[in-house]
């Protein structure tokens, strides 16, 4: 698959606005929570970056942390991005809302929540359930998640 | 005298929410005052049910999250797996992949069509693009023998070659399809009426669709430039001459008249594709029980729908730790309550149908 990735530079210049950023070797970048919101302004608002639309986002239950997962494009150069940020806190996770920055961000967070019982701080009001019912018991992307009468993990 | 708002349930039962949708309306008189989409009738938790198959066995699973596309939807998640585990996909294979994903494009963009159509209150457009829908579903089955939940795809290429009666069947279709995209044009596009209803109505600014994550004909009737066929080519799709179609309102009639545009580029892509079509192997060397080095993947195509993203997580077992998938009706729904403030109940209708849901994929 042809893609176009962010060259050094702008990676190098990235890392050096926000230390303690990791860069992989495939590009993939990870923050933590605290500095999730202002990495992502800036790859959305600074002309050199312009990764203006947030294609992906979602959340995988690792056995040690949950783990938030970004995908972005940018229009104008053709870049795309992976950022993850590790939610240690496993057994309150919470993340700052991408919302002030993407509208796109609202129904995708209020999945992730739904299904996986992540907070987003910043969320208008607060996430809802999207898809299960309001008083559903617990979050069923959860790799504990073991309902009433269902079959054995 | 005194007059306060009311609220409407519109759906889940009403036709143009395909039965599993809901939108609250809130109305003053019959303008809409605010608009809030419920999804999840038919959540069915295809995420979480991946978790519990081996690679192989979540391919029926994304045949029904877009059923109307059932092909498109298995491309993004073998390629998923396929990046994940760096398999070469045989030429033969990559240009089966771009045939049958087009056909099944049309016979997407077909029901949307017939569907809009009939969401406006024209029942004849349905019958005619259920006709030559018949056509394209015809040949789908001679390749694989289903004509609805396909599973054709395979990790590392298809399940089987096209057959021989497969040839002159869509040489005749090529021959004869540009027409009855004409015969839409005279009887949808150019209606009076239809166009009263939804020209300038349900306008989406390009900054917008940018912001709310929006794809597909959704975005580009906007006038943003973006498919990924062309702008990030995948497959084989950088060897072929087509155009992307674009809007310039960013309204309902944009996003229904370019899937007709669409239908027309897609018929030159797989004239082009049979043109070019090497011989040789349809399945790159895949070992039987598929088991991915730990790590992740996440790769797009460009479904008939939007972009359609699968994103893979591989803890080194022969199951998907997790898997993710960005289907493009539910994110193109996000922007739906915004939208339809201001509008009156029969624009509603007009809205909803213009952005081209499937319930199956919004709801996963």
């Amino acid at each position: 698959m042809a893609q176009k990735q962010l060259p050094a530079e702008l990676l190098a210049a990235l890392s050096e606005k926000f230390p303690g950023l990791q860069v992989a070797e495939n590009q993939v970048i990870t923050v933590d929570a605290a500095r999730l919101l202002p990495l992502m302004q800036e790859l959305k608002e600074n002309p050199d970056y312009a990764m203006d639309y947030l294609t992906n986002l979602t959340g995988v239950d690792y056995a040690d942390r949950f783990e938030m997962v970004y995908n972005l494009i940018s229009f104008e150069h053709g870049y795309e991005l992976m950022v993850k940020c590790p939610l240690p806190d496993k057994e309150n996770p919470s993340v700052p809302s991408l919302c002030p920055l993407w509208g796109g961000a609202n129904w995708q967070e209020r999945e992730v929540y739904d299904l996986m019982g992540i907070n987003f701080t910043g969320y208008p009001g607060h996430p809802t359930r999207i898809f299960l019912e309001d008083n559903f018991p617990g979050h069923p992307l959860r790799k504990d998640f073991q309902w009433e009468g269902g079959r054995e993990a | 005298m005194k007059t306060q708002t009311y609220v409407l349930n519109l759906g889940p039962q009403h036709p143009s929410t395909h039965g599993v949708f809901r939108i609250i309306l809130e109305l003053d008189g019959e303008t809409v005052v605010k608009a809030t989409p419920v999804p999840g009738y038919l959540h069915r938790g295809i995420e979480k049910l991946a978790e519990a198959r081996t690679y192989t066995q979540v391919i029926p699973y994304t045949d029904r999250m877009d059923y109307l596309a059932s092909m498109l939807m298995n491309w993004g998640y073998v390629a998923a797996v396929e990046k994940l585990m760096g398999i070469q996909v045989p030429e033969r294979a990559e240009y089966i992949r771009v045939i049958v994903g087009e056909l099944s494009r049309i016979a997407s963009h077909l029901v949307a069509t017939g569907a809009y159509g009939a969401d406006i209150g024209g029942l004849t457009a349905f019958i005619y693009t259920f006709r030559d829908r018949e056509d394209v579903l015809d040949m789908l089955e001679m390749i694989c023998g289903s004509r609805m939940t396909f599973s054709y795809f395979r990790i590392g290429g298809v399940a089987e070659d096209l057959p021989e009666e497969f040839y002159p069947k869509i040489k005749e279709f090529i021959a004869k399809f540009p027409a009855c995209c004409d015969e839409y044009d005279g009887l949808i596009t150019g209606n009076e009426i239809f166009q009263a209803r939804t020209k300038f109505v349900g306008v989406i600014p390009p900054e917008v669709a940018i912001n709310y994550s929006l794809s597909g004909p959704v975005l580009r009737a906007s006038g943003v430039n973006f498919d990924l066929r062309k702008n990030r080519p995948y497959s084989v799709y950088d060897r072929f001459d087509f155009e992307v179609p674009l809007g310039k309102n960013g309204d309902c009639f944009d996003r229904f008249r370019l899937r007709i545009l669409e239908m027309r580029q897609s018929i030159r892509i797989i004239e082009q594709a049979l043109e070019q079509m090497p011989e040789g192997e349809i399945m790159a060397r895949v070992p039987k029980v598929i088991k991915p080095p730990v790590g992740d993947a996440y790769a797009e195509i460009e479904s008939s729908k939007g972009i359609y993203g699968a994103y893979v997580v591989s803890d080194g077992s022969t199951k998907p730790y997790r898997v993710h998938f960005r289907r493009p009706s539910f994110i193109n729904l996000g922007y739906l309550g915004k939208l339809c403030e201001g509008w009156k109940i029969a624009d509603v209708i007009a809205i909803l149908g213009s952005i081209d849901i499937v319930l199956g994929e919004v709801d996963c």
